[in-house]
């Protein structure tokens, strides 16, 4: 029986929790080893275990992944999450590239100059409500499906609505006038997979507060 | 008869030259329209046609598609470029999926080495020196050697699976950027060297590489200006 996938990682969201959601929503436990010390990563570094000498990386399938979307890639073709074919899987790509561009700018958010902060949130929030949010919306208007692509859950409706939760911490008035994106959050949340994640205890990772930042600050020696 | 795919970009590289790399090395041909004034960009958001409000945008079979990566892959994969189909060949999953992943990963990789470059010409020129001199290093230190590697240890022809892919499509893309920054770039890569002279020459590549192709020149100043007076930015 194959091993159950390994996650290598710092204990927080960062580049890896879209990974956590998408084996999570897929029904596939996983285990963790997590970073703690810059030490801990120098020596993933040093046993050639990090092809780029960066992580994510995951153990599957007797392989050492690393790049974030090519994990997520592999995750979703392995467990049937990426269409049915090469058209379906472009939708489903170029979906996935939207939620990772507005989820990279809430989780980088941290990272900014305390004196910038106050701009970066209503630039969020001016592309969150303008521009990626309406785009989803009108998708599932289009099709009045349950699903982005194909009448079936693939790994763009499992991004968009880990993205929805973000959104909703960030500021929950964001979602007020997207219905349709509501019915997603709520559909998706209820998937028996899913809806485990979300309970406490699981592996989902809370949002990064001060001390989990520097943390992250010290193990990837950021300044 | 097929239509040609149709690319909507400003006239430089930018995030859409992979595209142009990846459809001249399948040999397929492609019409460009150029941005160049904010209202031609307004007309595509008004009209619908960019999802998140961006280019690229790609037309083609019937699709409107937009985000870099969401492109090259349906390209990749249309083109034969992306790895051994498992239900083709009769690969067991495992055998063609690691074909696969191993490509994304380092077309992944090139391209966020790309992608700094890219990033640097809008920087001011300070800025802009140090990010290229650190692109410099990045490949030399934790790109290229990685890539050496891979060639030195199964001593085939092309990245994976023996045979030629995006992912050595986009290595040659990256090289040659990165060239252009310092020219010496590659001289502790023998392999790299070698795999730079024989994809040169394949055929499709070498009729992209001569003057009078679809191949844009580095970013300069009026491209930029450009950019940023389309993009209002």
């Amino acid at each position: 029986m194959a091993g159950k996938p390994k996650l290598h990682y710092f204990n927080g969201r960062g580049r890896m929790e879209c990974i956590r959601w998408l084996l999570a929503a897929a029904g596939v436990e996983f285990e963790e080893k997590f970073i703690e010390q810059p030490e801990d990563l120098d020596k993933l570094k040093n046993d050639g275990s990090l092809m780029f000498q960066q992580v994510p990386m995951v153990e599957i399938d007797g392989m050492k992944l690393v790049q974030t979307r090519a994990i997520l890639n592999y995750v979703a073709t392995k467990y049937n999450l990426y269409g049915k074919d090469m058209k379906e899987r472009a939708l489903i790509d170029m979906y996935s590239e939207g939620v990772a561009d507005l989820g990279d700018m809430i989780m980088l958010l941290p990272l900014c100059p305390p004196d910038q902060k106050d701009a970066k949130i209503a630039q969020i929030k001016e592309k969150t409500t303008n521009c990626y949010l309406p785009a989803f919306e009108k998708v599932l208007k289009s099709h009045g499906q349950d699903y982005l692509v194909g009448n079936k859950l693939s790994k763009a409706d499992i991004h968009l609505v880990e993205l929805l939760y973000y959104v909703e911490e960030l500021d929950p008035s964001l979602l007020a006038n997207f219905p349709l994106l509501k019915g997603l959050k709520t559909r998706v949340s209820n998937l028996p997979a899913v809806k485990k994640f979300l309970q406490p205890g699981s592996q989902r990772k809370p949002p990064m507060d001060e001390k989990k930042l520097e943390e992250a600050k010290r193990i990837f020696r950021i300044k | 008869m097929a239509a040609k795919p149709k690319l909507w970009y400003f006239r430089g590289r930018g995030r859409m030259e992979s595209i142009r790399w990846l459809l001249a090395a399948a040999g397929v041909e492609f019409e460009e329209e150029f941005l160049e004034t904010r209202e031609q960009y307004e007309k595509l958001q008004k009209d619908g046609r960019l999802l998140f409000g961006q280019v690229p945008l790609v037309e083609i079979d019937g699709m409107e598609l937009t985000q870099t990566r969401a492109i090259l892959s349906y390209l990749a994969t249309k083109y034969n470029l992306h790895g051994k189909d498992p239900k083709e060949t009769g690969f067991s999953w495992i055998e063609s999926s690691c074909c696969f992943v191993r490509i994304d990963m380092y077309a992944e990789d090139t391209l966020d080495l790309m992608m700094m470059v890219v990033v640097a010409a809008f920087k001011p020129p300070e800025e802009k020196e140090e990010s290229l001199a650190s692109v410099v290093k990045k490949a030399k230190t934790q790109h290229f050697p990685v890539f050496e590697k891979i060639l030195k240890d199964h001593g085939e022809d092309f990245l994976v699976g023996n045979k030629f892919s995006w992912a050595d499509i986009q290595l040659l893309e990256a090289i040659l950027m990165v060239e252009e920054l310092d020219a010496s770039v590659l001289s502790d890569f023998p392999l790299l060297k070698e795999f730079k002279t024989r994809t040169n020459n394949i055929p499709t590549i070498k009729k992209f590489l001569q003057p009078g192709s679809q191949r844009k020149l580095p970013p300069d100043n009026h491209y930029v200006k450009v950019v940023r007076n389309v993009l209002q930015f």
